[in-house]
């Protein structure tokens, strides 16, 4: 099912959480809301899920306007950071609930209730826990129950609100693994909200990168994180160094020296983005960046040094091979590989 | 050590009265005992006593519960303020209660003239006794419901509205069995309450011998008259069923607490 969110704002007690904001979603899809708290992520998802009406603005489920419908008429899965079970049920009505609670004509008899149940608990590796409750499973198990009960009503829209965001990393790496498989086998098309960009880069078809109740930037993987759109998703998606420069004549300066990149961009102050792992190191400083070491770490299969480059406040910093000879106080000169320029706000 | 300690403290505040209770009726001998619990003042007073605390923490349960939640879900100017005055039943020295619930529901009173119109007689008669019971009770039930309420997430009830179930679903299927152990506490402690409340009752009551005379009272006035075995005996009965109700009540705690892992 297509579900298209069309120009949606939502304000609380007067406090705007979403701006305008619009967003399609293909049929089968896996897309992840990504954005730091506060960023309008989840109340998106709940307005999808009808557990919040907008202020203004519409969503469509396919064709139709779904906001003209309640929560329970909009037949959308919906996953809980916190699980939500029912926990005076065992697991296996928990994950026949929304088939019981199905009016007359349209519920399955108990046989069946009970039948398509097993199977789901079957299909999240869950068989032979029928019989607990919900307080005798852990955090991952819960999680699974949570989403077979979702699945269970099958839904046109699989909504997930910070899905593994209570689990140990470990489970949540490995439920992370299995979501995706989940999603190949069944192609519901899903939403999961997510403050774990690698959760979001490794899960998703497309990643949504939200900040302050704005949309920033919707891409693949690739396109976010290889070509961030502005200095928010440069610096919220993966790690980013900056350098305030100037553009004179299509071409970048750093306190007067040239830096041999060029931009399309009016003269004037700018900011360069490129990732510090992303650079190459080069013997003379000529067209390059050069500054002195004034910090150096041991991260993992890299060294990250601190530069303190003339013309710039801030530090910079930039990886090199944990091999490098540079120590503190010696000059180092690098040309980032790839780069962005924003305008200076 | 602890448990030791615990026994001992049990024993001495608890059980060491309770025996002197129980060997003082016995001083009757079992003919004397029989006399006593099926002379029809007894049996009368302890159908009154038990039938009104009953009904009392029925009601209670009923309503308490709707105060809790009113309470817990709600945001509301003054909501501080009705959250304490939950308490006052605790407070309250009971003669207050009875006084005041006397003068509201006698014939005349503010509440009770117009109950005498449609020819409902409150003050004097068991339904004055049943209103008295509420009015002591309610706390017990809201105090053991509240904090359980409290912990249930508002995602539960979402979780239940994702997946299509009406309001009414949502309160009889998810909300309510949910917060039964707790429920039945509160029962337990408002009926257990009732049954021994003495104070706020005699006022309002009457005390007419096999209409409106508590079991309480009735031991009052066996001691007033000397008869102190027969005082006992009266209380003896009164502890038999108060503990046998309570042990039933706390073996369904029990039973639902080993279910579902959690409760009050």
């Amino acid at each position: 099912m297509d579900v298209r969110v069309s120009g949606v704002r939502k304000e609380f007690d007067r406090f705007p959480a979403l701006h305008d904001v619009s967003l399609d979603i293909n049929s089968g899809e896996l897309i992840a809301l990504l954005g730091p708290s506060g960023s309008g992520k989840t109340t998106l998802l709940r307005l999808i899920a009808g557990l919040e009406t907008p202020t203004e603005g519409k969503v469509f489920f396919g064709d139709e306007d779904a906001s003209l419908k309640s929560v329970q008429e909009r037949n959308v899965g919906f996953v809980f950071q916190h699980y939500a079970l029912f926990r005076h049920m065992t697991v296996i009505d928990n994950v026949g609930f929304g088939l019981k609670v199905r009016p007359g004509s349209s519920r399955p008899s108990k046989d069946e209730i009970r039948r398509r149940s097993s199977e789901l608990l079957d299909f999240v590796q869950l068989s032979g826990l029928e019989k607990r409750y919900p307080a005798q499973l852990s955090g991952g198990q819960r999680q699974r129950v949570a989403l077979a009960r979702a699945m269970a009503i099958e839904p046109r829209v699989l909504l997930l609100d910070e899905p593994f965001g209570a689990l140990d990393a470990k489970v949540r790496k490995e439920l992370r693994r299995w979501l995706r498989e989940i999603h190949d086998k069944t192609k519901h098309t899903t939403v999961f909200v997510t403050h774990d960009q690698d959760e979001a880069l490794e899960l998703a078809d497309r990643v949504v990168v939200m900040s302050q109740g704005r949309i920033e930037q919707i891409g693949t993987p690739d396109e976010v994180y290889d070509r961030p759109n502005s200095p928010f998703v440069y610096s919220f998606i993966g790690e980013s160094s900056s350098i305030g420069v100037q553009i004179k004549n299509g071409e970048l300066r750093l306190d007067g020296q040239a830096l041999s990149i060029s931009s399309d961009r009016p003269d004037g102050e700018a900011l360069l983005y490129f990732r510090p792992h992303d650079v190459d190191l080069i013997e003379d400083s000529n067209g390059g960046i050069a500054g002195t070491v004034v910090a150096s770490r041991r991260v993992g299969a890299t060294r990250r040094i601190e530069l303190r480059i003339a013309g710039v406040t801030d530090h910079v910093e930039i990886e090199i091979p944990a091999d490098h000879p540079a120590t503190e106080t010696s000059r180092i000169a690098f040309r980032p590989k790839h780069w962005r320029v924003f305008p200076k706000s | 050590m602890t448990l030791g300690f615990t026994l001992a403290y049990l024993a001495l505040i608890v059980l060491i009265p309770l025996t002197g209770l129980v060997l003082r009726s016995a001083s009757l001998g079992f003919p004397g005992f029989w006399h006593v619990a099926t002379d029809p003042r007894t049996v009368n007073a302890l159908r009154i006593s038990f039938g009104t605390s009953l009904i009392a923490a029925v009601i209670n349960v009923i309503f308490g519960v709707i105060v809790a939640w009113v309470l817990v879900r709600y945001r509301f100017p003054g909501r501080r303020i009705v959250d304490a005055i939950v308490d006052l039943p605790f407070a309250l020295p009971t003669a207050v209660a009875g006084i005041a619930l006397t003068a509201l529901y006698s014939r005349n009173g503010w509440i009770g003239r117009w109950l005498d119109l449609i020819g409902i007689k409150v003050a004097f008669t068991p339904i004055g006794i049943t209103i008295a019971l509420i009015f002591i009770g309610l706390p017990f039930v809201v105090r053991t419901v509240q904090p359980v309420m409290e912990e249930i997430r508002k995602e539960v009830e979402e979780a239940a509205a994702t997946l299509g179930a009406n309001r009414f679903q949502t309160i009889t299927r998810v909300l309510l069995p949910g917060l039964q152990p707790a429920i039945l506490t509160g029962f337990a402690l408002a009926f257990a309450r009732a049954v021994g409340e003495y104070g706020s009752v005699i006022f309002i009551a009457g005390n007419l011998p096999y209409v409106s005379e508590i079991a309480p009272l009735l031991i009052v006035i066996r001691l007033e008259e000397f008869d102190y075995a027969g005082a006992t005996a009266i209380a003896t009965i009164m502890l038999l069923i108060s503990f046998f109700m309570l042990f039933v009540i706390n073996l369904i705690q029990a039973w639902s607490r080993r279910r579902y892992g959690y409760g009050a």
